[in-house]
């Protein structure tokens, strides 16, 4: 327990004050939502249908890029040798790692979609569900991101090999995701969503962590 | 469990008709020997005669083609070893105080890490990021991730490289307390470290 408990410590840590970049995907979100309110003129009508899925894919595009160091810097730095002793077994440690991820880049993008959502027209009253699904739905990307960035982390300049392994694994959160910011069905897409996320958090790791064995070779 | 044996069994080491091969060509074969408690192991070789392939084969990272690495008087092989590669794995932005915690998280270790600190020299450099460290320095640090928990086997790549001759006298002296605690030393060594080895293996040249 102590082993996951600090290296989430270290990785959170890392990736706030160590010039990790949390915010540098944040401002990419920011920055891509409200290009498309000028992109699509102002018609509000066709940004209001348009818009809020849009948030989406932002989210999965800003996620993607937090993706290519993950573990690539581990390799290179040695670390993943001696996380391969603990006593800790690495798939709790590639969890935790998960969850570092999660806590620096995701909560922050999903509370960022609240004024992106509105930018782009959504209804004031559907965007503190469309806040939750997007916590849910980057719990899902990081998960599922885990294990494309454990089988590039050997590659050099990885960063679109991993987009290429992981982006059709995205399609189902995105569905349901872009579902809940359009208000179609909200709980039966939540609890799909949630699905999702639960589904990657059990699977991810295990296979993450199985490529890491791999690349320590 | 006495004070001066920390480890709950007399560790043993067995290396039997080993061999690995590194992309395809084949490192070693039929590699032999075996070490007990107390024991020091010089690895001697050229560059690329495979000290570092045997090194990581017994710490569990690389699948040997044959052979079979055996070890006694531990529970489980990998929590059992410390390896200390020719990567010091630090984080640049992380300093020299939240590494000894994380691995003494990581490993399980409990003991005081500002003794550990001021045991390898660095003392002073608590709060100094990695970056900042010199070469030397970061060797030092990677080398206290050795005392954050005791474990029984050391498997040391190099260890001298980029240390002074202070830094050289103070892995004498951890490897001589380790054996002394009953501990196993393997080390890939260019010069002498200064501890009489129990053993040298040289690794032929195969190139």
């Amino acid at each position: 327990m102590r082993a996951v408990f600090e290296t989430f410590r270290r990785d959170f840590a890392l990736m706030w004050n160590g010039g990790g970049g949390a915010l540098a995907p944040l401002g990419f979100f920011l920055g891509a939502t409200s290009l498309v309110p000028l992109a699509m003129g102002s018609d509000r009508a066709l940004l209001a249908a348009a818009g809020p899925p849009l948030v989406w894919i932002a989210a999965a595009l800003a996620v993607l890029a937090t993706l290519e160091r993950l573990f690539q810097a581990d390799l290179e730095d040695g670390s993943l040798d001696q996380m391969l002793l603990s006593p800790t077994p690495l798939e709790a440690l590639v969890l935790a790692k998960g969850a570092a991820l999660w806590c620096a880049v995701g909560l922050p993008l999903a509370l960022a979609g609240a004024p992106a959502a509105i930018a782009l027209q959504a209804p004031a009253a559907h965007v503190p569900v469309i806040v939750i699904s997007l916590a849910l739905g980057m719990a899902a990307f990081i998960a599922i991101g885990l294990v494309g960035a454990a089988v590039t982390a050997g590659v050099r300049r990885g960063g679109v090999l991993i987009a290429l392994i992981v982006l059709p694994f995205f399609a189902p959160p995105i569905i349901f995701g872009a579902a809940v910011a359009q208000g179609e069905a909200v709980a039966g897409a939540m609890a799909i969503l949630g699905g999702c996320a639960l589904g990657a958090l059990a699977l991810g790791p295990i296979a993450a962590a199985a490529a890491l064995r791999l690349q320590a070779e | 469990m006495g004070a001066g044996r920390p480890f709950r069994e007399e560790p043993k080491l067995k290396v039997a008709g080993l061999s690995v091969a590194r992309g395809g060509r084949l490192v070693f074969e039929g590699m032999s020997f075996g070490a007990e408690a107390g024991d020091f192991i010089e690895l001697r070789g050229a560059n690329g005669s495979g000290k570092t392939s045997l090194l990581r084969a017994i710490a569990g990272y690389l699948r040997p083609r044959s052979g079979v690495i055996s070890f006694e008087g531990v529970e489980e092989p990998a929590l059992c070893l410390h390896y200390l590669g020719h990567l010091n794995g630090l984080k640049p932005a992380s300093n020299v105080s939240a590494h000894l915690r994380y691995w003494a998280g990581l490993f399980a270790g409990a003991v005081d890490i500002a003794a550990v600190m001021s045991g390898v020299g660095l003392g002073a450099s608590a709060d100094l990021p990695a970056r900042a460290l010199s070469q030397g320095q970061a060797r030092r640090l990677a080398l206290a991730r050795l005392l954050v928990a005791p474990r029984p086997i050391w498997l040391l790549d190099e260890p001298a490289a980029a240390l002074d001759a202070q830094g050289r006298t103070l892995i004498a002296s951890l490897i001589e307390a380790h054996r002394e605690q009953g501990g196993v030393v393997l080390a890939a060594v260019h010069e002498p470290l200064g501890s009489a080895p129990s053993q040298t293996l040289q690794l032929s040249d195969r190139t």
